[in-house]
């Protein structure tokens, strides 16, 4: 099978459209560059009425919602999963890894919570305070305009409170709490924790005329019709084209690595057309991937030739090292007080937490490193598949009967409607160099592709911080007047603390580094190893924080995109 | 419309462009989401796999005939029909067909258990459950209707599972449909402006909003101006 090669040389080719590849394709087209853009999955764009899920209701599907094909729904705005079929991943010394994938235009910016949380000063210097990991090298000073760029070209909503390590930023407003939300607020209170308004990239406040204002139908993991949530597709792609951008879009495309010359320089990608399952080639002056931290690292382990016989930019030895997710946590309480609830108004709100609890405590009073945020859910959702299953069971909490048939039922499940509240604590693990991501020698994909073998362990620091989750939900539901839902879980079921993967964080497998020894790429997201590829998803994290890291992903990809454009503009790339 | 239709024509001419160099067709995506725009045809947001799974599902047939006039019976046992509405309104029988499909690990309990009603109405009765009168339908149930909240269900008896598991659907089922959710009184799903939890029921649970927390909310009359910032950071409209 011969491999057909474009004859068109692009400024720039980009591997994947989510939050750090869109960022890259607005800032390079913004600035007249030629660039395509390679997604492995299908076109999409939320305002396609063939496509929407938002506004639907559960009877218009025969399945009313259940996740069969969709893990989160069969509503939510991802196309992929955990497993996609021909797909495959595998596993190291039975040790376990749970991959997440969106692959579509926009990626998983389309169905992702919108939490929009910078990183702070301690963050990028942790080591300095507890000695653990590695320092970034660069600081949140050298990331900070990006992050009020970010702020104003996106549009988040928050508030200023001046905390030392949860910036302020240029907030929309937030919107009020939620019924559940005030007994949240007043429940944690009891117990000294700081409560403050969500920070979420949605628009309760118009930010420009291309994109609408938020309808609080509480359905951003749906992807918003008018643009007011973020997504990369809708805030940064569409508007790069808009404006003019020279932007050839290849869609079901699958890249399977980076090409390199004989000074192992890129000259390009070559990719799997879904379509006809035949093999391209495009070529670049400059590679950019962001296909996910983990994608990214595949194409690098899979990209090798005689100048970078370990894979490119590998020979540190360290693409897909110090792989590491956010640590979850999650539990969930009856609060009585909230039973027999009016139904008479539309809580809806924005598709997330309008508060939250960023972290709060100090660690030298704590048996674990780091810290997690609190994310709070609950209220009188849209019933989906699964309403209603065991309707009666908080009968237990009150003596009664479990179970049961007849007209009762239906008061049962008016009675507690609306009555759980739930908590997801989202935390900070230390990057270790044997969690890793590696080819399997053993299995390739439906078009030909080495897979990834995930090889991942959590050590103590994750699993007491899990421990210290779980007392503080607890605590916070007592504070509630409410029952904890489910047994505490045990030390040896790690305390509740998810598989790693699960939370769909995953950073670090490119990390940067001023030493080309122990990192792959430096400070501008740029390998060591190969001048013209440069990685703006979340690969060259050096640490994690108790954020969520899209945030960070954007802010880093403007940055090191406005650094690609001026390299080539200097013609040193 | 004019804002869509701009940037797909943005989107089709790169797409279609870039495919040409390799002269091969656009995909099967590109050419149906361009048709999508103003046509009539109802959708629910499913990739053409999806759909094609859907179709699939629905041409098979699981239950026979007497198995779902049973569940039918059975469903409206769970959740008998009143002035808002009952299960064979809200769909819910063929809903459980189509999950028995969807769901093939839960095929044995449904069907298992929908032979041990008949068994166990035959055995008492002498009448498939069915055709049982009411009042000795509602014996059989009374067995198996209740469940021991502390034991894993599945470690409880086959019928205790399979009544949780019709039961379970046919709730689920009522109230995912459009008399359900009305019966309900979900009032979202809908584009609407968010400003608070009304008063009365603040009243109701003894709550009231802090002042300082409120200061810092969108003022929801002034959510069409476009925001601006002073170099603080400070909202300036």
């Amino acid at each position: 099978m011969q491999i057909k090669e474009s004859s068109t040389v692009y400024d720039a080719i980009i591997v994947g459209s989510g939050a750090g590849g869109g960022m890259s394709t607005k800032i390079l087209a913004d600035a007249g560059l030629k660039v395509a853009v390679v997604e492995a999955g299908p076109y999409f764009d939320p305002a396609d009425p063939k496509q929407q899920t938002q506004l639907k209701w559960p009877y218009e599907s025969p399945r009313r919602g259940a996740g069969t094909t969709r893990v989160f729904g069969e509503w939510d705005m991802a196309y992929g999963g955990w497993e996609i079929d021909g797909q495959p991943y595998t596993h190291k010394d039975g040790t376990k890894f749970d991959w997440y994938r969106s692959q579509m235009l926009g990626g998983r910016t389309n169905h992702w919570g919108r939490i929009s949380l910078r990183f702070g000063p301690k963050d990028f210097k942790h080591k300095d305070v507890d000695g653990l990991g590695d320092n970034w090298p660069i600081s949140y000073d050298d990331v900070k305009p990006y992050y009020d760029k970010l702020d104003k070209l996106i549009g988040v909503f928050g508030t200023n409170e001046g905390l030392p390590n949860d910036p302020d930023g240029f907030f929309l407003p937030p919107p009020k709490p939620r019924l559940h939300e005030l007994y949240y607020i007043k429940g944690a209170r009891k117990s000294k924790m700081p409560v403050i308004p969500g920070r979420l990239s949605m628009l309760t406040k118009k930010i420009n005329e291309d994109r609408g204002v938020c309808f609080y139908c509480g359905q951003c993991g749906r992807s918003c019709q008018v643009y007011a949530d973020f997504s990369a597709g809708s805030c940064l792609i569409f508007p790069a084209q808009k404006n003019g951008g020279q932007i050839d879009l290849y869609v079901n495309s699958m890249v399977r690595e980076v090409t390199t010359n004989d000074e192992g320089k890129a000259t390009g990608v070559s990719y799997i057309n879904k379509e006809d399952r035949k093999e391209y080639q495009l070529k670049g002056k400059v590679v950019i991937l962001a296909a996910s931290a983990c994608s990214s690292a595949r194409i690098l382990l899979n990209s090798k030739s005689p100048q970078h016989p370990n894979g490119l930019g590998n020979s540190s030895d360290v693409v897909g090292r110090y792989l590491h997710d956010s640590t979850g946590a999650s539990r969930a309480g009856f609060i009585p007080d909230l039973m027999n609830r009016k139904v008479s108004y539309n809580e809806d709100g924005v598709g997330g937490m309008h508060v939250y609890t960023p972290w709060w405590l100090d660690n030298k009073d704590l048996d674990f490193p780091r810290g997690y945020h609190i994310e709070v859910w609950g209220g009188m959702g849209m019933p989906n598949y699964g309403f209603g299953f065991n309707p009666n069971d908080f009968n237990k909490f009150f003596g009664l009967p479990t179970g049961g048939y007849g007209a009762g039922l239906k008061e049962d499940v008016k009675k507690y409607y609306g009555s759980v509240i739930g908590f997801g604590g989202r935390g900070e693990s230390i990057a270790q160099k044997d969690n890793y991501c590696e080819i399997d020698p053993t299995v390739v994909d439906e078009f030909g592709i080495p897979v990834l073998r995930f090889h991942y362990k959590w050590t103590d620091y994750e699993r007491l911080q899990a421990k210290h989750m779980q007392e503080t939900f607890e605590e916070l539901i007592h504070n509630m007047g409410g029952e904890v839902l489910g047994d505490t879980p045990t030390k040896e079921q790690d305390y509740g603390l998810h598989n790693p993967g699960n939370i769909i964080h995953e950073v670090g497998t490119t990390r940067m580094g001023d030493n080309p020894k122990t990192s792959v790429t430096n400070k501008y997201q740029q390998l060591h190893d190969c001048d013209n590829v440069f990685i703006t998803d979340a690969g060259p994290f050096t640490s994690q924080a108790d954020k969520n890291c899209t945030w960070t992903i954007l802010a880093l990809s403007w940055r090191a995109s406005e650094y690609i454009v001026e390299q080539l503009k200097q013609q040193n790339i | 419309m004019d804002r869509r239709n701009s940037i797909k024509s943005i989107i089709l001419g790169s797409v279609a462009g870039g495919l040409a160099v390799h002269g091969c067709k656009p995909g099967p995506e590109v050419t149906e989401g361009a048709a999508a725009a103003g046509a009539d045809e109802h959708y629910f947001g499913r990739t053409p796999e999806e759909l094609e799974l859907i179709a699939e599902l629905e041409a098979e047939q699981f239950f026979n005939e007497h198995e779902m006039e049973t569940i039918t019976v059975l469903c409206n046992l769970i959740l008998p029909p009143d002035d808002k509405g009952g299960i064979v309104e809200a769909g819910v029988p063929e809903f459980i067909e189509f999950i028995a499909k969807d769901m093939p690990h839960l095929q044995t309990t449904f069907r298992g258990g929908l032979m041990w009603l008949d068994h166990k109405s035959n055995t008492d009765f002498g009448t498939e459950f069915k055709v049982t009168p009411e009042d000795q339908q509602k014996q059989i149930l009374d067995t198996i209707a209740f469940y021991d909240p502390e034991t894993p269900m599945s470690e409880q008896p086959l019928e205790i599972q399979f009544f949780a598991l019709m039961r379970n659907h046919t709730v689920s089922g009522y109230y995912t449909s459009k008399i359900g959710i009305e019966d309900l009184g979900y009032k979202g799903n809908m584009p609407n402006v968010w400003d608070g939890v009304p008063q009365d029921v603040l009243d109701q649970h003894g709550l009231a909003y802090d002042e300082d927390w409120i200061a810092k909310c969108v003022d929801q009359s002034k959510r069409g101006i476009i925001a601006e910032w002073d170099d603080e950071g400070n909202l300036l409209t």
